[in-house]
C-alpha cells in the first residue's frame, strides 16, 4: 500500500480485525454485485469505499426517475443511463483505487458461472425469486459464498450461504418453493431506509468474509421489521433433502 | 399450549402479533395452520401461502415439522424485493 492508501483506509486499518493484512485482503479481492438497485446502491458504495479492489456489477436495466427515491448511487441527471455505468460513475468518483467493471445483460447461466469462477464472493442484490434461484445454484455448484438480502414495504433478510462450508445451507434450504409471485418494490412500495439498512447488513457480512474475522451470518437468517423497529434471528441448518445442495 | 408469533407485514395482515394455541390434537405445523385457519377463515390469504417462512422455537424449519405444548412457532412472509 502506498501512503494515500494508508490514509484513505486508515480508520478501518486502524481496527485489529482489519489491520495491514485485512485491508490487503479486501484490496486483492474480487467481488460481484447483482444488481444495482435498492440494495446494490448501499452495498456498491460500502464496499468501494472499503477499498475492495475490484467490484464487477451486473444489471441489465436503466436508472430510472422512480428509482432515485431509494437507489441512492444514481442521479438525476444520469436517468436514461444502464445502472451499471451510472454506478461505476459513482464509484470512481468515490474511490479511484478500485477497479470497476460493468456487465449491462441479465446475468446468467454460463455467463454467469464463468464470473462466478473468478470472484471471491458475490452479494444477491436482485429482486426475484428465478434470479435468487439460479444464483443460488450457481453459488452451489462453484463453490461461490453468497451474501443474500431482500427488501420490500417495510421489512427485510439478510443471509450468507456459504458453500464452502460442510455445513452451511442454501438459498433454497431457506425458500422451498418459488413464491406465489415476487414481492416487488416497484409493485409493492419501499421505504428508502429499508433497503439502506438491508443492503449495509449485505455490505458489513461481504467485509467479514472478505478479511475473514468475526462470525459470519452463515446458517442464520436475520429478519428485519422496520414498522416495530424490530429484529430476529433464526437459525438455518442445511436441508439433506434440498434439490440444490442435498447432494454436495 | 404453543404460542404463535405473526412477523412483519402477516402481523399487520392479521392485526395480531401472537396468539396462544392449546397443543391438544396438534401434531405438526401444517395441522396447527389448519387449526387457526379454522378459527380465522379470513387469514387464508395470508397465512395460507406456500412461501411463508416457519420457525420451530427461532429455527427455521418444514411445514411437516413436529410441534409440542410449550414450543414457540414463527410465521413470516417471504421477501424477494430489492
Amino acid at each position: 500500500m502506498n501512503d494515500e492508501q494508508l490514509l484513505r483506509y486508515s480508520r478501518q486499518i486502524l481496527l485489529p480485525d482489519v489491520d495491514i493484512d485485512g485491508q490487503e485482503k479486501l484490496l486483492s479481492s474480487r467481488v460481484l454485485i447483482l444488481g444495482l438497485g435498492g440494495l446494490g446502491a448501499p452495498v456498491a458504495m460500502y464496499l468501494a469505499g472499503a477499498g475492495v479492489g475490484h467490484l464487477v456489477l451486473a444489471d441489465f436495466d436503466a436508472v430510472d426517475l422512480t428509482n432515485l427515491q431509494r437507489q441512492i448511487i444514481h442521479t438525476t441527471d444520469r436517468i436514461g443511463e444502464p445502472k451499471v455505468t451510472s454506478a461505476a460513475q459513482a464509484l470512481r468518483e468515490l474511490n479511484p483505487d478500485i477497479q470497476v467493471t460493468c456487465i449491462q445483460e441479465r446475468l446468467e447461466g454460463e455467463a454467469l458461472h464463468r464470473q462466478l469462477e473468478q470472484v471471491d464472493l458475490v452479494l444477491d442484490c436482485s429482486d426475484n425469486f428465478t434470479t435468487r434461484f439460479e444464483l443460488n445454484a450457481a453459488c452451489v455448484a462453484t463453490g461461490t459464498p453468497l451474501v443474500s438480502g431482500a427488501a420490500v414495504r417495510l421489512e427485510g433478510q439478510v443471509a450468507v450461504f456459504d458453500s464452502r462450508r460442510e455445513d452451511s445451507p442454501c438459498y433454497r434450504c431457506l425458500y422451498h418453493t418459488q413464491s406465489e409471485e415476487d414481492l416487488t418494490c416497484s409493485a409493492n412500495g419501499v421505504l428508502a431506509p429499508v433497503v439502506g439498512v438491508v443492503g449495509s447488513m449485505q455490505a458489513l457480512e461481504a467485509i467479514k468474509l472478505l478479511v475473514g474475522f468475526g462470525t459470519s451470518l452463515t446458517g442464520r437468517l436475520l429478519l428485519f421489521d422496520a414498522r416495530h423497529a424490530q429484529w430476529r434471528e433464526l437459525k438455518l441448518a442445511r436441508d439433506p433433502d434440498c434439490p440444490v445442495c442435498g447432494r454436495r | 399450549m404453543i404460542t404463535v408469533l405473526f412477523f412483519a407485514q402477516l402481523r399487520d395482515q392479521l392485526g395480531c402479533e401472537s396468539v396462544s394455541v392449546n397443543a391438544e390434537g396438534i401434531r405438526n405445523l401444517a395441522e396447527l395452520r389448519a387449526h387457526l385457519l379454522e378459527e380465522h377463515p379470513d387469514w387464508q390469504p395470508y397465512l395460507g401461502l406456500e412461501s411463508l417462512l416457519l420457525a420451530v422455537n427461532q429455527t427455521l424449519v418444514k411445514l411437516d415439522h413436529v410441534v409440542n405444548s410449550g414450543d414457540e412457532v414463527a410465521f413470516m412472509p417471504p421477501v424477494t424485493g430489492g
